[in-house]
């Protein structure tokens, strides 16, 4: 009697058939009953449902401005623009009337249709200026509203915070460090001018 | 409550008599029957394949389709809407006439079941005096038009699975017609309607030793039957595309799944009615009743189907005839044995008997396995 309750042991013929029938009807049931962790349907639905956001998540890039879009910490540099290994970022530094480099974009246009994703844009910015976002909800039925010209690119940097609050509280206290050690460097310069 | 179908269909026929001659009353008393017959077979076929995707999918932890009207209730509907409107495709080298044919045929023999099936009391659309008969005679029909629409398309699959058809439906029938033997030897009958009878007040067959046996045998060959899966050998997705119907598309094909839909659930009907004691049971209305058992019947369909791979043919054959012939055969023995002696000695003895031969005749049925070869010099 004993190899009867043993695990793996077949008592008589068909035993197993039963316990087949016992697994599918124990995740018929559980089915209703529990949650998806413990044996429930992991479906998520998607248009009323949606899984959670996460920091590390990452699709399209856009561009940080702090007070106003006129304002952009974009300084049109091209690093990204020469990184993007599918070459879908394209920028025009923007110029005075006398031909002098103004340190901002007149043109900044991402082609959503080419990205893939990889994030190399964030990772190479020396100014903090283009992230990744979280908004992945852009099907359109039209092609070229999928090349993002730079007003539609430019989101402010509470969006910013908004979506990937970590991130962006570790940029803005690097940017406040790096402004307090210029501001002190030229304290310093000054003090030592006036000497 | 219990007659509320039977006293629709007496008001609806007393209107009539008011307008009508008698004998019109007459032909519309059938017309009536039949129409009705007509819709549920279809309707119930729609919700079946709602049913069985929704079980199937929570089997698997998935929702099943809920997308289409209030939890997917019309699901079957926007099935049925893309069926119509597909192209019908009929092979270049196939027999055009045969190809349209089998279709049609298929479904006449899965609708004419249901006029022996007791719905509830008084709700059979045609008592026949040979109804267990005209059951196995009309079911088996249903070889034919597989047979025909696999023949007629020309293509080797179909063919295939054409000839596994035949032999699946063959072998099948014989262990199917066997299991009714007890029930007909102890109701003394014939008749579906006088078969439930025989099992009034919680006297089901099924509570008896022969009868659980004899149900569990007709169970599995009324699956095999209508080649659901786990013996779907027929159709066989992974081995013969979509078998005989292969080469079927829209509303040629919607038949062919509507016959085997229907088939599920007559024979499922069937099966209470001869095992389960049909519409008897306390409290409720009779065909609640009936229809409670017959869809507890179809989950347990589905459950198989969510949880078994398919057979191979030769142990499907095996299957037929080296254990359930024989286990057919013992029970009818039994049987007789009960009729003389019902209560604790029958189920003693015959319980005894058909428990020593369930392991005897596995015992011999065990497959040969050859001695484990070991290689002394592979290491």
């Amino acid at each position: 009697m004993k190899h009867f309750f043993k695990k793996g042991s077949v008592p008589f013929w068909g035993f197993g058939i039963l316990s087949g029938l016992g697994v599918t009807l124990k995740n018929f049931i559980d089915s209703y009953f529990k949650k998806p962790d413990s044996g429930g349907v992991t479906t998520i639905q998607y248009p009323e449902e949606k899984s959670a956001d996460f920091e590390a998540a990452r699709n399209f890039p856009f561009l940080v401005y702090d007070e106003t879009p006129e304002k952009p910490r974009c300084v049109a540099c091209g690093i990204c623009e020469r990184e993007c290994p599918v070459k879908c970022i394209h920028v025009v530094m923007a110029k005075d009337e006398a031909g002098k480099p103004l340190r901002k974009p007149a043109v900044f246009d991402i082609d959503y249709e080419l990205c893939m994703n990889c994030g190399n844009c964030e990772e190479v910015c020396p100014f903090h200026s283009i992230f990744m976002d979280h908004d992945y909800e852009i099907a359109s039925y039209d092609r070229s509203s999928l090349l993002r010209p730079m007003s539609k690119l430019l989101k402010s940097n509470d969006y910013f915070h908004k979506v990937r609050p970590v991130d962006a509280g570790k940029t803005d206290a690097v940017i406040r460090a790096a402004q307090e050690k210029k501001a002190a460097a030229t304290k310093q310069k000054d003090s030592a001018g006036g000497q | 409550m219990d007659q509320l179908f039977v006293n629709l269909k007496a008001w609806f026929l007393n209107l009539l008599g008011l307008f009508l001659p008698d004998w019109l009353v007459m032909l519309a008393s059938i017309v009536v029957s039949g129409v009705v017959i007509l819709c549920l077979g279809p309707f119930i076929m729609m919700y079946l394949t709602l049913l069985e995707r929704k079980v199937i999918g929570r089997i698997q932890n998935r929702y099943g389709p809920n997308r289409v009207g209030p939890w997917g209730l019309l699901q079957p509907v926007a099935d049925g809407i893309k069926m119509f409107t597909k192209e019908d495709i009929i092979p270049a080298y196939g027999d055009k006439l045969i190809h349209l044919l089998a279709p049609i045929v298929i479904v006449v023999p899965a609708l004419m079941v249901f006029l022996v099936v007791p719905f509830g009391r008084n709700m059979t659309a045609v008592d026949l005096s040979i109804g267990a008969l005209y059951f196995l005679a009309i079911s088996s029909i249903t070889t034919f038009p597989i047979f025909m629409g696999s023949w007629a398309s020309r293509n080797k699959y179909s063919m295939l699975a054409g000839m596994r058809t035949a032999a699946q439906m063959v072998s099948y029938e014989i262990p199917m017609t066997l299991a009714i033997v007890p029930v007909i030897m102890m109701s003394q009958s014939l008749s579906t309607g006088a078969i439930v009878a025989a099992q009034n007040g919680l006297k089901w067959f099924v509570f008896t030793p022969w009868g659980l046996v004899g149900f569990l045998i007709f169970f599995f060959c009324a699956i095999v039957e209508c080649n659901r899966p786990p013996f779907d050998l027929p159709e066989a997705e992974s081995e013969l595309i979509a078998g005989f119907h292969t080469e079927y598309s829209g509303m040629k094909f919607a038949f062919f799944y509507m016959a085997e839909y229907m088939n599920a659930f007559t024979l499922a009907a069937i099966a209470v009615t001869l095992f389960l004691g049909g519409w008897q049971g306390p409290l409720f209305p009779s065909w609640l009743w009936f229809f409670g058992k017959t869809f507890a019947l179809i989950f347990m369909m589905i459950w198989f189907r969510g949880t078994f791979p398919r057979f191979r043919v030769d142990q499907l054959m095996g299957f037929a005839w080296k254990f359930l012939l024989p286990m057919t055969l013992v029970n009818i023995l039994v049987t007789g044995f009960w009729h003389f002696n019902p209560g604790a000695v029958g189920w003693g003895v015959s319980g005894a008997v058909l428990v020593g031969f369930f392991f005897a005749i596995t015992a011999l049925n065990r497959p040969f396995v050859p001695e484990k070869r070991i290689y002394e010099l592979a290491e």
